[in-house]
């Protein structure tokens, strides 16, 4: 399938910094992307570069293989990190406001912003003002002026910062259903774990290039080390030259909790095999490698040591 | 453009429903009101009934005191002075005359006794009264009738006329001095309320940062277009209410307090005081020719009234949209109004130049060298030329080149405004030298 949105080669340069350096991105339709990396690492450049807010200097973005042209902001829908509403506007004044911009109807507007008000339950506040209603509850109209126009391409940056785990647990049943719905999402996040279980795609981005993309899945299998986490009880005592003990923790009434490392082409059933020798397995399952652990093992890679230690103390 | 207009609309909607906007529109023509209002309100309050004592130690008024009016009498007490303040102490008389025994020649001594000081009105009533009496006695005495002298008198009317290339046309300079500053004031007035409310207004966007959510979906450019157009609309609207709602409630008092009236009524006084026709007389007289010219100096100032309120249109549209984008750009580099501060100084100096300036050239020599040149000059040609335009005898060639110059100054500051505003409006956080805005105006795409 066409991706929904590619980036190819993409460079932007400000006056003292480099923002992106040669960013290729592919962003597979109908599916949930995560667009991510510590906090300046470009993300807002590139997510700005998409919705024309500015140009890229080199390289081009295509929109369902098109250059990308102004035509498809209508497409698009955009919360920025920096959001805001006009305090001294009605919310429902507000949101027929901003649906206009994107080129609806005013018939079409009133009727979808009367939809969605009754979907989140807030329909009385379409009378009052901005400034009059909690945080919280502005955040949920501004993530309804984002998906008002029903645009099929959205994209969050940050969407989380700042809500309630209430509220964070609505829009995310909203933007999965709009998933379902045919909606492509980009999410832009540097709190990799809030956003690790909805993406199906992702993108790393640190220091202004990519160091990482592909599916969730693909990216995992790849950054995995065979290594299993073991529970049980009974004395532990392993003697085997292909199974390396990473950690091992004595718990109390002969529990044990352990992380052991195959070798040499061994199989799982090879160690379970071993294990049940000698102690009671509880637990047994493969340890798998968070975005965040893979994020930083890749920046590990790309960066001075003092760098990273600065970034695991920050993240 | 559709954007554009959508974009006018909320800013002019949001502005004209405030509350702030209702009361400015009403205060606006009560404080005209008041300009006329208060002077003749005080004039026919402070001129309530007096009485003024006389003690007439010199005989000046032997034959007969000065005519009673209805709210000045004066009365004769004894003309020994210590009796006569004795008199006064117990009388209710506001103030006591104290005429000394007099060489007509050489008149001193005169002494006004008051209980808290005496008002102006009053004192120049006593002072004519008395000089009158002694001019009288001094011609009878060189034997001189009153009415040789004031047929010897002279008083010339100065009628001014203009000689333009349209051919003569009587003008009248106040009235254009007036018309010219009402324009001038105008229009000065509206760039920086509505330039500021510009420039507050881009600010709010951007603190409230509702700027990227907006941008993303319409340019920059059009973002502080509509923003201009909106509110350059509200302040017609504002300019409408002013005009309609001063002319309707000077109409209205005019109907209770009538300035023609208590004119009268003076007149009335001044006349009653002297029996004859006097100089004062004629003077008093010559005070409502001014009441009445200035009713019917519009019509004798023979003034271009179409050319007038079309370029008054033009230039009120065409200062605010060369000033408005600019203040548009200061908005967008700042992220708070003590930021403001070093901006706006450079914006605003040639309008408040021009306001300072007009006075001593442009109002004198408004077909001078330099009012030429201000007029053409689109930094201040808006108020400059409307301050030489009522005075006539502009050539149409310097009107034409001054509005084009405007129009091209108007598409030159927006373009640049536009340029610092794109950059502006996504800055935070950044404190910002003349140096990084004329970066901005570099930047790519």
């Amino acid at each position: 399938m066409q991706p929904i949105l590619q980036a190819i080669n993409v460079r932007k340069a400000y006056a003292a910094h480099v923002a992106l350096d040669g960013v290729s991105l592919d962003i597979p339709e109908r599916s949930i992307f995560g667009l991510l990396g510590p906090n300046g690492a470009g993300k807002t450049s590139l997510i700005r570069i998409i919705t024309q807010i500015t140009g890229a200097d080199e390289g081009e973005i295509r929109f369902r293989g098109e250059r990308l042209k102004p035509d498809h902001i209508a497409q698009i829908g955009y919360l920025p990190e920096e959001r805001g509403l006009y305090k001294k506007m009605k919310v429902g004044e507000q949101l027929l406001y901003l649906a206009r911009l994107r080129g609806l109807s005013r018939a079409d507007a009133t009727q979808r912003i009367k939809g969605w008000l009754t979907r989140f339950d807030i329909k009385p506040w379409a009378e009052k003002n901005v400034e009059d209603l909690s945080k919280g509850m502005q955040q949920k109209v501004q993530f309804i002026a984002t998906v008002l126009h029903e645009p099929s391409l959205i994209i969050l940056d940050e969407p989380f910062s700042g809500f309630d785990p209430i509220n964070a647990n609505l829009i995310k049943d909203e933007i999965l259903r709009l998933r379902e719905e045919g909606a492509t999402i980009i999410f832009s996040t540097h709190r990799m774990e809030s956003v690790e279980e909805m993406c199906d795609s992702i993108a790393l981005i640190n220091r202004s290039r990519k160091v990482l993309d592909g599916p969730v899945r693909t990216i995992k299998d790849q950054f995995k080390t065979q290594t299993y986490e073991v529970e049980g009880k009974g004395r532990l005592m392993v003697m085997h030259p292909d199974f390396e003990v990473l950690k091992h923790q004595e718990r109390e009434n002969g529990f044990f909790y352990d992380h052991i490392k195959l070798h040499g082409g061994t199989t799982p059933n090879d160690l379970l095999r071993y294990l049940i020798g000698s102690v009671e397995v509880h637990a047994f399952r493969e340890l798998i490698p968070s975005i965040n652990d893979i994020f930083i093992r890749r920046v590990r890679e790309t960066m001075p040591e003092s760098l990273v230690e600065e970034f695991e103390v920050t993240s | 453009m559709d954007k554009i207009w959508l974009i006018a609309q909320r800013e002019y909607l949001t502005r004209v429903r405030k509350k702030s906007f209702i009361i400015m529109s009403l205060i606006g023509p009560l404080l005209t009101v008041a300009l006329f209002a208060v002077p003749i309100l005080i004039a026919s309050l402070s001129d309530k009934d007096k009485t003024v004592a006389v003690a007439d130690a010199g005989n000046l008024f032997s034959q007969q005191l000065p005519e009673a009016k209805e709210d000045l009498r004066f009365v004769r007490v004894s003309p020994e002075l210590a009796k006569a303040k004795q008199e006064f102490k117990a009388g209710k008389y506001e103030a006591l005359v104290y005429i000394p025994k007099l060489d007509l020649a050489n008149p001193t001594g005169f002494q006004v006794f008051s209980r808290k000081g005496l008002s102006v009105t009053l004192e120049r009533d006593i002072n004519r009264v008395i000089n009158q009496e002694v001019e009288n006695q001094r011609l009878a005495q060189s034997g001189i009738a009153r009415a040789t002298l004031d047929r010897l008198k002279a008083d010339v009317d100065l009628q001014t006329v203009s000689l333009s290339e349209d051919g003569e046309r009587s003008s009248s300079t106040g009235v254009s001095t007036g018309i010219a500053y009402l324009c001038g004031f105008l229009i000065y007035m509206f760039i920086f309320i509505y330039g500021v409310q510009i420039m507050r207004g881009v600010m709010e966007e951007k603190t409230s940062r509702i700027v990227e959510v907006v941008i993303s979906t319409v340019k920059p450019f059009q973002l502080m277009m509509g923003k201009v157009l909106g509110i350059a609309g509200v302040g017609l609207t504002q300019l409408t209410l002013w005009v309609v709602l001063s002319i309707g409630i000077n109409s209205a008092i005019a109907g209770s307090i009538s300035p023609e009236k208590i004119m009268q009524s003076r007149v009335d006084r001044t006349t009653a005081m002297v029996r004859t026709d006097t100089p004062a007389e004629k003077a008093a007289k010559k005070e409502t020719n001014v009441a009445a010219k200035m009713v019917t100096a519009l019509h004798n100032a023979n003034l271009n009234v179409p050319l007038l309120v079309g370029c008054f249109l033009f230039y009120f549209l065409g200062g605010y949209l060369f000033y408005g984008s600019l203040f548009g750009a200061i908005g967008s580099a700042v992220d708070n109004d003590t930021d403001t501060q070093q901006f706006m100084l450079p914006v605003t100096m040639p309008l408040i130049l021009t306001f300072v300036v007009s006075q001593a050239i442009l109002t004198t020599n408004p077909n001078g060298t330099v009012a030429v040149w201000m007029s053409m000059i689109p930094f201040t040609s808006p108020i400059a030329m409307m301050m030489r335009l009522p005075f006539g005898g502009v050539p149409m060639w310097q009107l034409g080149v001054s509005m084009v110059l405007l129009v091209a100054g108007f598409v030159a500051t927006t373009w640049l405004a536009g340029r610092i505003y794109r950059v502006g409006i996504l800055m935070y956080g950044k404190k910002v030298t003349y140096g990084e805005l004329s970066k901005w105006m570099f930047y790519k795409g």
